[in-house]
């Protein structure tokens, strides 16, 4: 229960940072799946998470995201968090609006329909979820988190259960948000390409720590033909042990 | 492959193609379509679209009238059996003789005070099995030290056949209102606070998981999450809690009651009047099936973001 306690000791390289983490570990029934994870995440920076199934990818962000107890080390959190996890998990029982306006009052609530608008779903305001598309129901997820106005945004596989023309979209759409919110944002992800379009910097969780950090350094727009761009793709998908066909 | 189709002989000498074959086999028998046969498709023509989808006829007859076919049947069915002397007219009273007695009974008054004095009995019970069930299912639910206390004890009462209190609750509070509303009470709360409890046990962990996360306090988890949740649950308990209601009452009004209408039922075994028997009997049923309208409504109401209903 170590998480989002403020640790005065981290030292030099707090200052400025939006997520400190010093030496994470957590294990499952003695199995250790964070192993001393060591990570810094600047204020507005897009951080793209991958690793193979099992690597502890979403046990990291669920500890980011105060989800989770029993973790040992140090972090540094900011206190606005928010989460998108891969199902939308929107209240069936509330209509949209309050749907992404949940938990908040006054001037945070006041801001729901504009958020909505942003997303493009003003006129779903009054819509049961059960009646919303898979994108649109994630869109509704995406609006709830932002309108939080979060310093740090989680995302765990946001898009892995949308078809491959609605997750364009909503890369799109995401990209937009972050220009406009700047949260710093860690995205947890076991899609290369989406990671490679998407972050600043993709990291590679391995063996329990981060066994690959590198910016990404491919020219806006970023598309699948570039050299860097597929250069990347190639040592990442090395990384995650799966042969290029 | 087309070629492999197509021969028709010697497939087995094609060595390596065999495995190949053998996928393909079924469709050696069936020989192709050919152009020239005689039972060629009709040309296709453009209909339009609502033809292709199926097929529902409106009824001639509306089906609020043609579900009132089932009883009218039995009613008709009833009428002849005694008019033609099948049924003994001394141990069963025609159709007539009932609609007779509800008449004469109304004019008095009778029938009005028995039918809302056994209503006040059963919402006054109701009432309170409801209250009763729905905040100990809340406690047991919300709270481990609740879950504790509460749900091995319920457990425990509930397989006390309700009925089997009645001597006790007679000596207690004697003959008056208060022992019906009560024994009502105490067996329609059991329906409800299992049935809630279960449901809100069943509400989607992630569900409570994403409230927290955006900051729902403890309150508002149960507000917002856990209890909207628990509400179908809820409702299937109240359909059980009806039904149990008006056994429980009709049974504790025909021990030590002056009214109502387990009352107008021993009212009517002592003298001997078939028809109000009959009578009180039909009342049940309409007031069953009231209940169930109700109920029905209810869930049209509070469980519309289930069939995506707008309301709007």
């Amino acid at each position: 229960m170590t998480v989002a306690a403020v640790t005065p000791t981290l030292g030099a390289g707090v200052a400025g940072a939006a997520v400190v983490v010093r030496g994470l570990h957590r294990a499952f029934d003695g199995r250790a799946v964070l192993a001393g994870v060591d990570l810094t995440i600047g204020p507005g920076e897009f951080v793209a998470l991958l690793g193979r199934s099992g690597s502890g990818k979403s046990t990291l962000l669920r500890a980011l995201g105060g989800l989770d107890g029993d973790f040992e080390g140090q972090a540094l959190v900011p206190g606005r968090r928010s989460v998108v996890f891969q199902e939308p998990r929107l209240l069936p029982w509330a209509r949209t609006l309050p749907n992404v306006t949940v938990g908040l009052s006054g001037e945070a609530a006041r801001r729901g329909p504009a958020m909505l608008a942003e997303v493009g779903l003003t006129d779903h305001a009054r819509a049961w979820p059960v009646t919303l598309s898979g994108g649109e129901a994630q869109r509704v997820a995406l609006a709830r988190a932002l309108v939080r106005e979060p310093e740090l945004l989680l995302l765990d596989e946001p898009f892995g259960a949308l078809d491959a023309l609605t997750r364009i979209r909503m890369h799109a759409l995401l990209q937009e948000l972050c220009r406009r919110y700047r949260p710093a944002v860690l995205l947890v992800t076991h899609d290369v390409d989406e990671a490679i379009l998407l972050a600043d910097r993709v990291l590679v969780l391995s063996g329990g720590r981060i066994a690959f950090d590198e910016q990404v350094d491919v020219r806006a727009p970023r598309r699948r033909s570039d050299a860097a761009f597929a250069a990347l793709r190639s040592r990442l998908l090395a990384e995650l042990g799966v042969a290029e066909g | 492959m087309t070629a492999v189709v197509s021969t028709s002989t010697g497939l087995d000498d094609l060595g390596d193609v065999g495995d190949l074959a053998a996928d393909l086999a079924p469709e050696r028998g069936t020989p192709l379509p050919r152009s020239g046969a005689s039972a060629s498709p009709p040309a296709p023509t453009l209909t339009d679209a609502r033809s292709i989808a199926p097929r529902t006829r409106r009824p001639v007859v509306p089906r609020g009238v043609r579900r009132l076919g089932g009883p009218l049947a039995v009613v008709t069915v009833w009428y002849l059996l005694c008019a033609t002397g099948v049924l003994d007219e001394r141990t069963m009273a025609p159709p007539g003789d009932v609609v007779t007695a509800a008449r004469d009974l109304l004019r008095t008054g009778e029938l009005q005070h028995h039918l809302l004095t056994s209503l006040g009995r059963v919402v006054q019970g109701l009432s309170l099995g409801i209250l009763a069930g729905v905040s100990f299912a809340t406690i047991a639910g919300l709270f481990r030290l609740g879950d504790d206390l509460l749900d091995s004890t319920l457990q425990m009462l509930r397989s006390v056949p309700t009925i089997g209190m009645l001597p006790l609750i007679m000596i207690w509070f004697g003959i008056g209102e208060e022992p019906k509303v009560l024994l009502v009470a105490v067996g329609t709360m059991f329906p409800i606070y299992i049935n809630t409890l279960a449901a809100i046990r069943g509400v989607d962990a992630k569900l409570v998981e994403a409230g927290r996360t955006f900051g729902l306090s403890r309150l508002g988890l149960a507000r917002r999450v856990i209890l909207p949740g628990a509400v179908p649950g809820f409702l299937v308990g109240l359909r059980f809690a009806l039904v149990g209601a008006w056994l429980i009452l009709i049974f504790a009004e025909q021990i030590n009651a002056r009214s109502g209408l387990g009352f107008l039922l021993t009212l009517g075994r002592s003298t001997y009047r078939i028809d109000i028997i009959l009578l009180a009997l039909a009342i049940y049923g309409m007031l069953g099936f009231t209940a169930d309208a109700i109920v029905r409504f209810l869930e049209r109401t509070l469980l519309a973001w289930r069939r995506g209903f707008t309301g709007t």
